[in-house]
């Protein structure tokens, strides 16, 4: 282990050492300030007679002269164990709770490593959320990343919550033998988000299974970048090694990115879009990825991220890359905030692209997919129609026009709409659809096969 | 041997490497990292690794291997899975695990599996570079051909097992040199394989996708273009094309994707029936994966590896489609690495040699004459490459720039995708500019009147992009009973023909001659509608025909069933008489 008091330079959360010769890039190092406080950091750039380090937290209190940096010799670790189950953790892996110290069963680089492509199994087990939004039209599979697109002040916390304490795999007919967890890493939100999180898992017993990681708003920053990384890397352990099934709630991602921008703009690299670095991209990669099935092992790991969109603009950078990575997204909507639409998910632009894999015969239904797009093609067309109809009047739209506008109303009010305590199962979602369909005719639905038409829809058709 | 100066992420510094050449490969530290020389300045040389460099110290040694990056040819390609940089990730999980780990290397082609070599040359026969010295049955539809990779007699020829290092003949050159001849050839991915001739457009690449078979049809060696915001279908479009487009090989390069689209790939094409040789779909693939979370600079070498392996197969003889998603993603690579190499960025941060590694990368697609004696060996690599332009406005350095090189363009828009029309490329902003070139084919192979219906559909199509725009204004009922009449008809054309499911059995592929009889069903209800019109047959009664739920349901009539879809014709006519409109 080597000491040094040969800082010359801090800038931001940057400190510079001179005179050091071969420290490892990415190495862990522990500084001791004049007040005797210690803080981590972590080795950005290296070589002969200079390492760059970025310090876990505020620089206040560093100076030149007597600062002891201490290079601790490896990469970032985190001691695991299936104890962290019922534990809340800071957003360094240090305990929050007033509970003793975790004694770790393996210690594991927080970085991970890429999943081998031809090692992965495809995700395909069905997971109900008793959302019909999702269900029906957005299907999540365990192994599946799938974010929730959010803005300020819209209900995201809730839906995740209702997830969280909702979700279950109905088709895999092993019973309840599987075992659960909620991995939960906060990540520069607020305490009173915090603790709404808390306090529904609480009260819904959700805790003792699960590991939170609290990087509070008023915490260090830099922080975050190992945040979502801790939580992710407990959760392998736990899907990879404890066959457990576990859903990994990361919010809020924007709060990642900002961190992840003032660094960049430290190091005064060269900006990308909007001033994030060019490499955001493949650095969300190394978070997101890091779900999925894995082939031989039980366990899964299941991403749910949130990020709230700067001024709801789903071109923004981050939800822009997040889209690129993740398979697919669920979006919220404001209107449908404001018309009291409780979950308020807007699903023109939802999409889950491992949907395909997770419904049909013995998995949802058979009629599944048919009755997703024609719903989706309804609704769209309604959609338009209801802007349409705001020039030109009601009364110049067709009967069948008039239909459609009808529809768009019911399916928000009546299939969109359920309260953040209803859980519908699939068959309910599903003869929801069915019953809402009733109201065209039979032309108009050319995204259903006939034979589901007469073995599921007739029952609610008049004629 | 130098040693390692600076670390700084995917790329790292060292100094006084002897023998070092710009673009070699060098092995990087204690544990042999694979990397690749980008720039010298006086003693130093910058190298980007094509592994992580967490840990990595200053201090520690990098040795050149006096080569530049390489890809292995030879049998065993197909059915493989590599990553950027060729290694096989197969090999890679049966030996490393689950996770791809540091350090780890594995030969490309298989050293010990032997291969049936049937000899083609004889024994004293000349023969040029490029000339086929005989086969081996790679898969159960593919035929490797071994090619001379040198002029000069053949000797010592003979049938038998032998691995891909084992010698199967010799060549002596005309100064009395003599060369062994293996099966595997090395061949450096950054340099274009030659070809004795280009030839000009003139075959089409019969994709089976309605849409791009009808109005922007794709030329065997043509290279296209697939821009579109996430969520719009990208993937399922390659999936598709490389599914059923007919060429024989397919290459399909997962550039800094996400690793469950890879795995998809590689669940679903074993299991895929080729429709035309009833075999595994995989029997004629090659998977290059680098994910978007796997090291950034391989990212940027798998393009190369994907178009070196597809040039390859085109100089045996074959037809290649080489699907790349994303280009995005690989320029991404390139401005990644630019940055960390303090280069002057140009258009947002990209190197401002974009357009030029674009235009390089694409010039390799292409319809050859084969090296070698035989003047009839043709073969083809055809680019697919897909773009993922920044929140889907293609106003941006990649799109563009590939837009200057490309010849089709397949504009995927997010509103279609959002009402599920899939595939969602837009019938007014995409283009090919092998329609022309490639009308001969069409008139000769699927109908005379073909490019007449082809324009006569696109015109109807445009028209109701104006239609649509009153329609804005004063709602569908203002306009006369025969624009409304063709609302009707390009509905159908939208809902009926451009509609496509990938997920229907029968939908996901549709032959030209299904294509050519629904295209024209849709034409002639359009014609007999407007017709009836005109003598004042309300256009109620023309909604209410029953033909139309058949003319929504064609595409899922199956191909040995087409009779039905002919014979629809007829009864268009017949409803249409009821009607009481004379023709």
């Amino acid at each position: 282990m080597k000491e040094y008091k040969t800082v010359t330079k801090i800038a931001g959360p940057l400190v510079f050492v001179e005179g050091v010769n071969d420290i490892g890039y990415g190495e862990i190092v522990e500084i001791q300030l004049p007040s005797g406080e210690r803080k981590k950091g972590q080795v950005l750039d290296t070589q002969r007679g200079l390492a760059v380090v970025q310090v876990f937290g505020t620089t206040a209190g560093i100076n030149l002269e007597d600062t002891t940096v201490k290079f601790l010799g490896e990469t970032m670790q985190i001691g695991v164990s299936q104890e962290m189950l019922g534990r809340v953790f800071n957003g360094l892996g240090e305990p929050r709770d007033k509970g003793p110290a975790i004694i770790p069963e393996k210690r594991l680089d927080i970085n991970g490593a890429p999943i081998n492509p031809y090692a992965r199994a495809e995700p395909r087990d069905f997971i109900q959320t008793g959302i019909s939004a999702i269900d029906g039209l957005n299907t999540l599979v365990r192994g599946q990343k799938l974010p929730i697109f959010s803005g300020s002040g819209l209900p995201h916390n809730a839906l995740a919550v209702q997830i969280a304490r909702q979700a279950k795999v109905v088709s895999s007919g092993k019973g309840g033998k599987d075992q659960f967890a909620v991995v939960f890493a906060a990540v520069g939100i607020t305490h009173e988000e915090a603790s709404f999180f808390m306090r529904d898992f609480e009260k819904t017993g959700a805790l003792e299974r699960a590991v939170l990681f609290l990087n509070l708003a008023d915490d260090p920053s830099v922080e975050r970048i190992i945040t979502p990384r801790l939580a992710l890397t407990t959760a392998e352990y736990l899907a990879y090694e404890k066959n457990m099934h576990v859903l990994v709630i990361i919010t809020d991602m924007t709060n990642y990115c900002e961190a992840l921008r003032e660094i960049a703009s430290a190091r005064e690299e060269v900006p990308g879009r909007r001033g994030y670095p060019g490499y955001m991209y493949t650095d969300l990669s190394t978070i997101y990825e890091r779900a999925g099935r894995i082939k031989g092992k039980e366990g899964t790991v299941t991403q749910l991220s949130i990020l709230t969109m700067p001024g709801d603009d789903i071109t923004h950078p981050i939800a822009d890359l997040t889209g690129y990575i993740t398979e697919g997204q669920i979006v919220l909507g404001r209107d449908l905030h404001r018309k009291n639409i409780v979950p308020p998910v807007d699903v023109l632009p939802c999409l889950s692209r491992l949907m395909n894999l997770g419904i049909g015969k013995d998995r949802t239904r058979e009629d599944h997919r048919g009755m997703a797009d024609q719903l989706y093609a309804a609704y769209a067309t309604g959609r338009d129609l209801r802007s349409l109809s705001a020039v030109v009047g009601e009364e110049a739209l067709s009967a069948t026009d008039k239909l459609y506008l009808k529809f768009a109303d019911v399916f928000e009010k009546r299939f969109i709409a359920q309260g953040t305590h209803e859980d519908r199962t699939i068959e309910q979602t599903l003869d929801l659809g069915w019953e809402m369909l009733a109201m065209f005719p039979e032309s108009e639905l050319k995204r259903l096969k006939k034979e589901f038409i007469e073995k599921y829809g007739r029952k609610h058709r008049k004629n | 041997m130098g040693i390692l100066h600076r670390i700084s992420g995917p790329v790292v510094e060292a100094r006084g490497v002897a023998g070092a050449r710009m673009y070699d490969v060098v092995k990087v530290g204690n544990e042999r990292l694979t990397g690749e020389i980008i720039k010298m300045a006086g003693d130093t040389s910058t190298i980007q690794v094509y592994e992580d460099t967490n840990g990595l110290r200053p201090g520690e040694p990098v040795e050149t291997t006096g080569e530049p990056l390489s890809v292995e040819l030879g049998p065993g390609l197909l059915r493989s899975i590599y990553d950027g940089i060729q290694r096989p990730l197969n090999v890679m999980a049966e030996k490393g695990g689950a996770f791809i780990t540091r350090g780890m290397s594995a030969n490309s082609l298989d050293r010990d599996k032997k291969w049936e070599f049937v000899p083609v040359a004889k024994n004293g026969q000349s023969v040029k570079v490029g000339d086929v010295l005989g086969t081996v049955q790679e898969t159960d539809v593919i035929l490797h051909r071994i090619m001379a990779p040198l002029e000069g007699n053949v000797q010592n020829i003979r049938a038998g097992q032998f691995t891909v290092e084992e010698q199967v003949c010799t060549i002596t050159g005309a100064a009395g040199k003599e060369g062994k001849v293996i099966m595997m050839q090395r061949w450096f991915v950054r340099k274009s394989r030659p070809a004795a001739e280009r030839f000009d457009p003139i075959l089409p690449l019969i994709t089976g996708q309605r849409i791009v078979d009808v109005f922007f049809p794709i030329a065997k060696g043509g290279s296209v273009c697939i821009p579109g915001p996430f969520g719009s279908g990208k993937t399922v479009t390659q999936h598709q094309f490389a599914k059923w487009s007919d060429t024989q090989i397919v290459v399909y390069v997962g550039c800094g994707e996400r690793g469950n689209e890879m795995t998809e790939v590689l669940t679903e094409f074993p299991r895929l029936e080729d429709p035309k040789t009833k075999k595994p779909l995989m029997d004629r693939t090659v998977l290059i994966a680098n994910t978007s979370n796997m090291p950034v600079a391989a990212r940027e070498a798998s393009i190369y590896t994907a178009v070196t392996i597809a040039e390859y197969y085109r100089d045996m003889g074959y037809d290649v489609a080489l699907m790349a998603d994303s280009t995005s993603r690989w320029a991404e690579a390139m401005r990644e690495i630019g940055g960390r190499l303090e280069e002057m960025p140009g258009e947002e941060g990209y190197p401002a040699y974009l357009a030029r590694r674009l235009a390089e990368f694409y010039e390799r697609a292409g319809r050859v004459r084969c090296l070698g004696t035989d003047e009839n060996r043709t073969g083809s690599v055809t680019i697919i490459g897909a773009v993922s332009p920044p929140g889907g406005d293609i106003n941006e350095p990649v799109s563009q720039n590939t837009l200057r090189v490309t010849k089709v363009f397949l504009a995927l828009d997010a509103s279609l995708a959002q009402r599920r029309h899939f595939p969602a490329f837009h019938w007014l902003r995409s283009y090919s500019l092998y329609t022309d070139t490639l009308d001969n084919w069409y008139i000769q192979n699927v109908s005379s009147d073909w490019v007449e219906l082809r324009k006569e559909a696109m015109a109807l199509l445009q028209q109701e992009a104006e239609l649509q725009e009153i329609v804005q204004l004063v709602g569908p009922d203002a306009l006369p009973e025969k624009e409304q009449a063709v609302m009707v008809s390009t509905k159908m054309l939208r809902e009926d023909l451009l509609q496509q499911s990938a997920f229907h059995e029968v939908d996901t592929y549709s032959s030209m001659k299904k294509q050519y009889l629904m295209l024209r069903n849709i034409l002639r209800f359009h014609h007999r509608a407007i017709a009836a019109v005109e003598i004042g047959v309300q256009l109620k009664r023309i909604l209410e025909l029953p033909i139309r739920e058949r003319i929504a349901r064609m595409k899922e009539v199956p191909e040995e069933k087409l009779s039905e879809v002919d014979a629809l014709g007829g009864d268009i006519d017949r409803a249409f008489d009821s009607l009481g409109a004379s023709k």
